[in-house]
């Protein structure tokens, strides 16, 4: 296999998984051994393997999100030895390697923790709090016509970079589960900040912040305070300067959009 | 809801409000600071007693003390509601393995406590100096005369000399400004980044301005009842309940 260390040695490991049954019940960490677990697996593979084990027991497998298990559709959301998506920096869960870890270590895994995201069961959580923030304005409503010429609206580079960085957020919510306050204010200002360094997004851009903080809120997330785990545990590294962005976006909208509601 | 109340009941419109008392409480620091390290002068108290004075009558200092009253109520207020709103957005189960300390610092984590930290101290602050020598409370202030004034002023240098003789009261503000520093250390830079004052050009400087303020306000709030603590110069004038002479063993730099 290529990039596959051939003296790499199989690992054993004991696991403490969070096993809830559903949204209603209490939940328990419960010990697993898993034998034979190559560095070279994803620790998606390795829940894979303890999964078949627990088919083959008779036992109900752990229920675990996942989908392109390439870091890009924020699906795969675990609490790993009380980290977001684990040990190493940027990255998502799917695309962490078994080789951050030794043969013989203990790793507890947990859903992600908020009011705001309900646990489904097991591991998995109810993130549809974050698709209600961004259904309160987090898109851009024009007719799109035809496709518009390259370069018909001048955007510079640096602009268009900064966008771009925060438009790679990948609505994860590791942000919110290792915030202190749970707050969604790095997830939230990644796409007020998008939007409104964009032309096409001047549009709604007073409207937009106000009604996306006031769905945040109403989702009960907290109130940010400047911690910065949010950002330290982002996998794509949106950075804390969006949260500034967004609460200058906030506060101008609130002084002087015609809402008066 | 109005738009103006909805706008301070949203999570960053309160967080605003922290931010702009927290930074007027920081810049309120800056001039207690200033009239406090009068007091290390050898002078009895002459130029303490003076700017106490100044700060007890001048009108605009007097008007001022309303606004950074209200301030401090108001950051005290929100600060305690914002941390009950924000533990509850936690959910009931805590994680049973976070390393949190892998990810951010402590001081920012502990705002709330270290506040409440503060809240304790003031409390106790306020009562021994601040009610005594505006509301003649706890016996109120004996009077001395300062060179340079033709009326005699409260003496508010004897209540802290005579404060500062007293171990557990030394210990209290000595170990307060630690909890003063951490406050400030996540807090000076914190309230410009809730304002969106947050630029790839004076981010930085922000972020080391505050560290430097932090330690240097409170490593000077914390040596002031130290000093007079451990030194024979700094002496309460006997209570005779009268105007008293001052005497100066220094010319006073003042006016
Ligand atoms: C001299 C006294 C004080 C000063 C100079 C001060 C200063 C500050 C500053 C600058 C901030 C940052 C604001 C922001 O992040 O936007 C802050 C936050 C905070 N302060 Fe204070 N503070 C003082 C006293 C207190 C007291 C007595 C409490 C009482 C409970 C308190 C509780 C808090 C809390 C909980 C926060 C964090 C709020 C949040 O980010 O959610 N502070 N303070
Ligand atoms: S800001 Fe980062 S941590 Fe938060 S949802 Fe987006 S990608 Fe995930
Ligand atoms: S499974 Fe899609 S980001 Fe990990």
């Amino acid at each position: 296999m290529a990039g596959s260390n051939p003296n790499a040695k199989p690992m054993n490991l004991t696991l403490k998984v969070w096993r809830q049954r559903n949204r209603n019940t209490e939940g328990r960490i419960v010990d697993y051994q898993v034998k034979d677990i190559s560095p070279d697996m994803s620790f998606l593979e390795m829940l894979d393997v303890l999964n078949e084990d627990l088919l083959r027991q008779g036992e109900e497998p752990v229920a675990f999100d996942h989908d392109c298990r390439e870091g890009i559709c924020g699906s795969c959301n675990l609490f790993i030895n009380g980290r977001a998506h684990g040990p190493e920096a940027g990255t998502t869960t799917c695309q962490l390697h078994m080789r951050k870890f030794s043969d013989g270590d203990t790793i507890t895994i947990e859903p992600w923790r908020s009011a705001a995201f309900p646990v489904n069961k097991d591991l998995s959580v109810d993130r549809s709090a974050f698709d209600r923030i961004i259904q309160a304005g987090g898109y851009i409503s024009i007719n799109t016509g035809g496709t518009p010429d390259a370069n018909e609206i001048p955007i510079p580079k640096d602009i268009a970079d900064r966008a771009f960085e925060a438009a790679t957020c990948i609505a994860c919510g590791a942000c919110v589960a290792s915030c202190k306050n749970s707050s969604a204010m790095l997830f939230v200002s990644a796409k007020v900040s998008q939007l409104a360094l964009l032309p096409q997004g001047h549009v709604e851009r007073k409207t937009r912040v106000e009604n996306m903080v006031a769905q945040m809120d109403k989702e009960g997330f907290g109130a940010c305070s400047n911690i910065g785990s949010c950002a330290a545990e982002c996998p794509v590294g949106i950075s804390l300067e969006n949260i500034a962005i967004m609460n200058r976006e906030y506060i101008n909208a609130k002084a002087t959009s015609n809402n008066l509601a | 809801m109005s738009w103006i109340t909805k706008t301070f009941s949203s999570s960053i419109g309160r967080k605003f409000i922290m931010a702009v008392t927290g930074l007027f409480l920081c810049s309120f620091l800056v001039v207690h600071l200033l009239i406090n390290l009068q007091m290390l002068r050898h002078d009895g108290g002459a130029s303490f007693n003076f700017w106490a004075e100044f700060m007890g009558t001048n009108p605009v200092i007097r008007a001022m003390e309303v606004v950074l009253m209200l301030g401090l109520l108001a950051h005290i207020y929100q600060g305690l509601a914002l941390a009950v709103k924000n533990k509850k957005a936690r959910g009931g189960q805590a994680y049973v393995v976070n390393h949190s300390e892998q990810n951010s610092q402590w001081a920012s984590r502990n705002m709330a406590l270290l506040g409440t930290l503060l809240l304790i101290f003031l409390i106790v602050h306020l009562m021994n100096f601040w009610i005594r020598s505006r509301f003649d409370a706890m016996g109120g202030l004996a009077e001395v005369r300062v060179p340079n004034l033709d009326h005699p002023v409260g003496d508010l240098y004897s209540v802290a000399a005579a404060s500062f003789k007293i171990p557990w009261y030394v210990a209290l503000y000595a170990l307060s400004q630690i909890a003063l520093g951490y406050h400030l250390w996540h807090g000076f830079r914190s309230g410009f980044q809730t304002l969106g004052l947050n630029h790839r050009k004076y981010t930085p400087a922000i972020y080391l301005t505050g560290y430097g303020f932090s330690v240097i306000v409170s490593a000077l709030f914390a040596i002031i009842p130290l000093v007079m603590f451990f030194s024979e110069a700094y002496q309460p004038r006997p209570a005779t309940g009268n105007t008293v002479e001052q005497s100066l063993t220094t010319e006073p730099a003042l006016r």
